[in-house]
């Protein structure tokens, strides 16, 4: 489903992604790890080419993204679901166009079955009743799942997730996990996750990797992570693991 | 500090800003290009356009009339003494008349324009940058320079000539009172007398220009807030320095537009 090799990216100088490389399987779902601007966001962005990389490819369903015209990419982009950390609503809409925003622009559907997804997607993150609120009414929670809910109407086959549970209080992180976790499985998609954490990686992940310094630095299931030798990762996950202890109490 | 550290800082100073002004005008000049390439490539946006001019039209026109009121008032007020200086106050409705409708009202209206709008859409689209909305919609599959940059420029092309003849018509109103004030003159007279001197030479080109300057409020506008960078504070640097560089290009294309209207049609002389 995704494959990347040897990704490259540089911000003057900045070296943030140093030879990436790994691949997604088919309705696998993936975390991404790593400590603030280890390129994480841009690892994304990159494969959605959001951001150019200095080198390296990635193939999505196959495709080269960066091989790809503006057309082509644009129908792969209707396969690919993304989660922004600040779930990115647009302001200026209500959540019902917000949610109809992608389904007009790019299917051509009868306004019957756009108004079934929106209740359909409205109902999956339990928000039916924001359908015609503005998003500036809701709570950053409430944004985050309003994002969700416009991120999987098209029915995409990869989504991509930055952060999904940045900013939320524990309850809410723990909800949205689950609620992640739930769709992925009822949608079949295949998933990405980037996040610092530990109880979200728990819930979703199938597989995780840990990038630091811009390289893979492990792979494996979350509990080989969590009890790898390596001092960096050691470092890493005994700080998430009393942060995972403190938001379970 | 000593003389040559002061100096070299100084020319330091002097080198940035050069760079920053440098790289705005090539940003400008590229965001044209792309705007030119864009504009007539499908999917039109109309519904966008519409409700662009709608609601920037709307959101202006309280201020534009009162501006244009009181522009038309002073101007009447200030010219009456020194064209009775002359002897010429009979000449005072069409010299009203040919300075609103060549000159004050267009420029006025399109500094007032800038002032509201640029800032506006430099906050906006400022705002959509930071907070990642513009790249959800790259991601979503819809150009967001068609849909947010296009839809704001071609919206305010053409609004604001609308804006500049509902100026005009205002500063004549105006400056109509402040007529009544100091002579015995009719509104039908005075309006005789203004469309008597004010020629068709007079009034297009004035008007035209502001398509001109409808384009720069726009696109200044959204080149700022669409290259916003660096949180809410790149979104209030966005609003603020929208505003300034389009009324600069306002001021500075009108006497460009002025010369250029002298030089193609004599008959304004």
């Amino acid at each position: 489903m995704v494959e990347i090799k040897d990704l490259h990216k540089s911000f003057d100088g900045n070296v943030v992604l140093d030879g990436v490389s790994f691949k997604v399987e088919d309705a696998e779902n993936m975390v991404v790890f790593g400590r603030s601007g280890t390129g994480k966001s841009v690892l994304l962005k990159c494969m959605i080419r959001l951001m150019d990389s200095d080198s390296g490819d990635v193939f999505i369903q196959g495709k080269d993204v960066f091989k790809l015209n503006l057309k082509e990419l644009n129908e792969l982009r209707k396969d690919i679901g993304f989660l922004f950390q600040g779930a990115a609503l647009y302001d200026s809409m209500s959540v019902r166009e917000n949610l109809e925003f992608p389904l007009k622009r790019n299917f051509d559907l009868e306004q019957k079955e756009i108004d079934e997804r929106i209740h359909f997607v409205l109902e999956s993150v339990s928000l039916l009743e924001a359908i015609d609120k503005m998003p500036s009414e809701l709570s950053g929670g409430m944004r985050k799942r309003i994002g969700l809910a416009r991120s999987i109407i098209t029915k995409p086959k990869l989504m991509l997730y930055d952060e999904p549970t940045t900013g939320l209080d524990p309850i809410t992180s723990k909800e949205i996990s689950v609620l992640i976790n739930e769709l992925q499985h009822a949608l079949k998609m295949t998933s990405i996750v980037v996040t610092h954490d530990l109880l979200c990686a728990k819930i979703i992940a199938d597989r995780a990797i840990v990038l630091d310094d811009g390289k893979i630095v492990k792979e494996g299931s979350i509990n080989e992570l969590v009890n790898a030798d390596e001092p960096l990762l050691k470092n890493f996950f005994s700080d998430k693991i009393i942060e995972h202890n403190g938001s379970m109490k | 500090m000593n003389g040559s550290s002061v100096t070299d800082r100084l020319f330091g100073v002097t080198i940035q800003r050069l760079n920053d002004f440098f790289t705005m005008v090539g940003g400008l000049t590229s965001f044209t290009g792309r705007f030119l390439k864009e504009v007539f490539l499908p999917p039109y946006e109309i519904e966008e356009i519409r409700k662009h001019m709608i609601e920037l039209g709307m959101k202006t026109l309280p201020i534009v009339g009162v501006t244009g009121f009181i522009l038309g008032l002073v101007l009447a007020m200030q010219l009456n003494p020194v064209l009775k200086r002359f002897g010429a106050e009979a000449f005072l409705p069409g010299s009203v008349g040919i300075s609103i409708v060549r000159e004050l009202g267009p420029v006025i209206c399109a500094l007032i324009f800038a002032g509201r709008v640029s800032s506006g859409i430099g906050a906006e689209l400022g705002s959509m940058r930071v907070t990642e909305q513009i790249d959800a919609m790259e991601v979503s599959g819809v150009n967001p320079f068609r849909f947010l940059v296009v839809t704001r420029v071609f919206a305010t092309t053409f609004i604001l000539p609308i804006l500049t003849v509902y100026v005009i018509f205002i500063s004549l109103i105006g400056a109509y009172i402040a007529v009544v004030l100091v002579q015995n003159m009719t509104w039908a007279y005075y309006l005789d007398r203004v469309i008597f001197s004010v020629e068709f030479g007079d009034a297009i080109p004035g008007i035209s220009k502001t398509f001109v300057f409808g384009y720069i409020v726009g696109l200044v506008g959204a080149y700022k807030g669409y290259t916003a960078e660096n949180g809410t504070e790149g979104v209030g640097k966005a609003s603020t320095s929208a505003v300034v560089v389009s009324s600069l290009l306002i001021l500075i294309f009108d006497m460009v537009l002025v010369k250029l209207t002298l030089w193609i049609w004599p008959t304004v002389k």
